[in-house]
């Protein structure tokens, strides 16, 4: 019981610190496994999140979750998790009452007439940096010569038929592109 | 059906869709909620990440806790965010103790990799459609363009760059409404 009260404690600060998404949440687990040897270790803790990434849901839940199973069993993952969304679940509530009030007034308006192209930025700089991730081998480059070099062609033929294939095929949905490259993966050994 | 649970049964699938963080979600959130069932707009789901991004917690969680609340007020957003976590978590609980020999399975880790590839090429259509509604005039644009130099160049925090984007939406605004005034 103790064990999950801390659990409760530790996953609730980093639910209300951690932000920019569940990837933010990794420094604060990673004070968490100098904090809490018994819990888990670094090692541990960078294991979670690769493995995390290969079951569906937000990654910052699916830590939570594996963690808090490594921790108490089930039990803790069920604390674990919850324990992180709540905080913000409060914080966007109260946000979300606020939006509702001055969703007409002339001042937010103009904030979201700046945020707008400006979030469209940023999810275009985390997606160009996934692309680098998942198209690129970084590890192989040293010069400009090695830069081409690097480039998976298997991952870019992929990305372009699956990237024409969408744009042409509007009426299907996202998951069977998904599972189209999951099958491709397997099929081609990538 | 009832709205509350409309919410948590299309958050649930949504939830078990996602392959990834929040911006994995764009695609499928998307075409569930925004040509699916017509919940809010794409526009919507830009305001909900920019606030998701800026608040704590889990960005594809807030921005379901956000569209919940403006469709079914507190319990709608509980649904909602119910709904996106309970997949995931109990995929999670239920594999646990073989998680580890599954992720490392040799054929796991080559589905994962196409998957990776068709997630950005699914998400690469949908960041293209977002910039075409987003920018859409000068100021958009220039908004645009050096908020991605600056994240992408220098790393500035997402939150000062949402600050600055929003001091200089409203500066904006007021300025354009000035003129409109001078005009009459």
């Amino acid at each position: 019981m103790p064990t999950l009260l801390a659990c409760f404690w530790e996953f609730f600060k980093t639910g209300l610190f951690a932000v920019g998404g569940g990837l933010a949440t990794i420094p604060f687990l990673q004070e968490m496994a100098e904090k809490h040897p018994d819990w888990f270790t670094k090692e541990e803790l960078t294991n979670f999140i690769a493995i995390s990434e290969s079951t569906p849901g937000p990654i910052g839940i699916n830590i939570a979750t594996y963690a808090g199973y490594k921790i108490y069993g089930p039990l803790g993952s069920i604390v674990c998790t919850f324990s992180l969304v709540l905080p913000s679940f409060l914080i966007i509530l109260l946000v979300a009452k606020a939006l509702d009030k001055f969703k007409t007034n002339s001042i937010v308006q103009g904030a979201f007439g700046g945020i707008r192209p400006a979030t469209t930025s940023l999810i275009l700089a985390a997606v160009l940096s996934t692309f680098a991730e998942v198209l690129i081998d970084l590890g192989a480059i040293n010069s400009v010569k090695t830069f081409f070099t690097s480039i998976d062609p298997m991952a870019v033929g992929l990305f372009a038929a699956i990237l024409i294939a969408a744009a042409f095929l509007k009426k299907l949905h996202p998951i069977v592109f998904i599972a189209t490259g999951a099958v491709a993966g397997i099929v081609f050994q990538m | 059906m009832n709205m509350l649970l409309d919410l948590f049964l299309t958050y649930a699938k949504i939830g078990a869709m996602t392959f990834g963080g929040g911006y994995a979600m764009l695609p499928i959130l998307k075409r569930e909620i925004v040509e699916r069932k017509k919940w809010v707009t794409e526009a919507d789901i830009i305001d909900c990440y920019a606030i998701g991004q800026c608040t704590p917690g889990v960005i594809a969680v807030n921005a379901a806790t956000l569209i919940g609340y403006q469709k079914k007020g507190v319990l709608g957003s509980l649904c909602a965010t119910l709904g996106v976590i309970t997949p995931p978590m109990l995929i999670i609980m239920s594999i646990a103790t073989v998680l580890q020999a599954f992720s490392e399975n040799v054929y796991v880790q080559h589905a994962l990799a196409g998957m990776n590839v068709a997630i950005c090429a699914v998400i690469a259509l949908t960041v293209f459609n977002l910039m075409k509604k987003t920018w859409k005039d000068i100021p958009s644009v220039v908004i645009g363009l050096s908020v991605l130099g600056l994240t992408l160049a220098f790393g500035v925090p997402t939150v000062i760059v949402v600050v600055c984007a929003a001091t200089v939406g409203i500066v904006m605004s007021t300025l354009k409404n000035r003129k409109k005034g001078g005009d009459n």
